[in-house]
């Protein structure tokens, strides 16, 4: 029995003690391994610098603030009036044409009916898309509620949900006034209390509660 | 000295041929004509040693009970490859800038000769891929041909699926009309409603937080680059594990064979 092999015994960590042909004294690591280590290095330190450029390069929108702070002048005060919602066309991306523009919807705030929200704002300006998955809604002064076509969303008055499947409240524009011209500023986007949030979310995500905590801000808006 | 290189040459008559009668000139021409072409297989043959992995390739053994139903994944590939045909040659009129996308396109359709024809079948030959997809998928499932040993293969199927029906999503922006530019807001907007990543994903998507210049590169990049290849990769190994496993026999012909050993006892 004594001159069976141990299966347990462990190998010498030293490459002379194993046999290995031209080992060195001291030497822990051959060189085969070593050199297909090293090779395997290389090829991985090589790709890695052109492959995480090119990732970078395709994230990188992701990461980055595309939407620059704008005013346009959408029209004179006198354009505009508490009681209902004047369209505006107005340009978000100018670089693409007709498919950067959109419809904004403005009246003048009306510290009546809008309270205490967003009372530094002088006009209302309210984006047209909606809060469930981003078609343009369309403004209907005889029930006087936004109304979308695609899947059935409706808002009331001040764009709050009033049915359908819309997770919040549509987006509203900045807004001010210079040398009596009404200008509009970036979107933000408000929670059902109408509470602002200054980095606008994508439609479908949600705003209140606990579920507006897995919709953060994004470093893109 | 001749110019035709060596095996392009017809052999030199045959001993016994040398003997007997002069052959006839057109039994020279089939001597001639069929030596020729083994020379060039012949040639290739030699230098790539492809013959034993493609006779094992075309010509396997496919078991009894083999029908009509099992062509449907070949059908399925040749409709990518009639897409990556037609879509190459799409390409060389389509412009994919936001103010351009559109006249471009309509060109194609309607001024380019057979624009409207090669456009046609790559925007129809698009739904008949996804149709042959889910029959073949059907197929596979029904038959219970995903089982071990081919579990793999169903994996690799899905992927295929799913990429299939990214390229469906990408490409349907490309015309830039009022229908595929609402459908891809929509689309964006649906990635963008799952919680943490999706807002980054749709980020991602339009190359920043609006519809901008870079949505419609970016989409054109995914639909005529990454994607197509990676489905002629995965194609490619789903293939492999097709001719390595073989298909399996439908499942009543298994019934049959236990009915047969039934008998038998």
């Amino acid at each position: 029995m004594a001159d069976l092999p141990d299966k347990h015994k462990r190998k010498s960590r030293y490459t002379a003690d194993r046999n290995v042909p031209g080992a060195f004294e001291g030497e822990t690591v051959t060189r085969r391994t070593f050199m297909t280590g090293g090779a395997l290095a290389y090829g991985g330190i090589a790709s890695a610098m052109f492959g995480l450029p090119a990732l970078g390069f395709a994230l990188g929108p992701m990461f980055e603030r595309s939407a620059p702070e704008t005013w346009q002048d959408v029209g004179g005060e006198d354009d505009f009036n508490p009681e209902t919602y004047v369209p505006v066309v107005m340009s978000l991306v100018p670089s693409i044409g007709e498919a950067g523009k959109t419809t904004v919807y403005i009246r003048r705030f009306d510290p009546g009916r809008d309270a205490e929200r967003n009372s530094d704002l002088p006009y209302v300006a309210i984006s047209t898309r909606c809060a469930h998955l981003g078609c343009p809604v369309r403004y209907i002064q005889a029930s006087q509620r936004f109304v979308c076509p695609c899947h059935g969303g409706v808002y009331d008055f001040e764009g709050k949900v009033d049915g359908g499947p819309p997770v919040r409240p549509l987006d509203r524009f900045y807004t001010r006034v210079r040398n009596g011209r009404v200008q509009v500023g970036d979107r933000f986007s408000v929670n059902s209390e109408l509470e602002r949030f200054p980095h606008p979310r994508d439609p479908s995500n949600h705003l209140d509660g606990l579920w507006q905590y897995l919709y953060p801000a994004r470093p893109s808006t | 000295m001749s110019l035709v290189p060596k095996f392009l040459r017809a052999a030199p008559p045959r001993p016994a041929e040398r003997d007997g009668a002069a052959p006839t000139p057109l039994e020279r021409a089939k001597h001639n004509g069929a030596e020729a072409g083994a020379g060039v297989l012949g040639y290739l043959d030699e230098r790539t040693g492809a013959s034993p992995f493609l006779r094992g390739f075309l010509f396997r053994k496919v078991p009894k009970g083999t029908n009509w139903f099992y062509t449907l994944g070949s059908a399925t590939m040749f409709a990518f490859v009639s897409q990556a045909v037609t879509g190459v040659f799409l390409a060389m009129y389509y412009e994919p800038d936001p103010t351009r996308a559109y006249t471009s396109a309509a060109h194609i359709t309607n001024e380019v000769f057979l624009g409207e024809l090669v456009r046609g079948m790559h925007r129809w030959g698009a739904t008949v891929m996804i149709v042959l997809l889910f029959l073949h998928m059907g197929r596979t499932f029904v038959f219970g041909a995903y089982k071990y040993p081919r579990e793999l293969n169903w994996v690799i199927g899905v992927v295929l699926t799913v990429l299939t029906l990214m390229m469906g999503l990408t490409g349907y922006l490309l015309p830039f009309d009022q229908r595929s530019f609402w459908a891809t807001v929509v689309g964006v907007n649906i990635n963008a409603s799952g919680p943490i990543m999706g807002p980054y994903l749709a980020d991602f998507m339009r190359g920043g937080a609006e519809f901008g210049a870079t949505t419609l590169t970016r989409f054109y990049a995914l639909h005529m680059l990454l994607i197509p290849g990676l489905i002629a990769a995965l194609i490619g190994a789903h293939l492999y594990l097709v001719a390595k496993l073989g298909t399996t026999a439908p499942p009543w012909m298994k019934a049959e064979k236990k009915s047969l050993q039934r008998e038998e006892i």
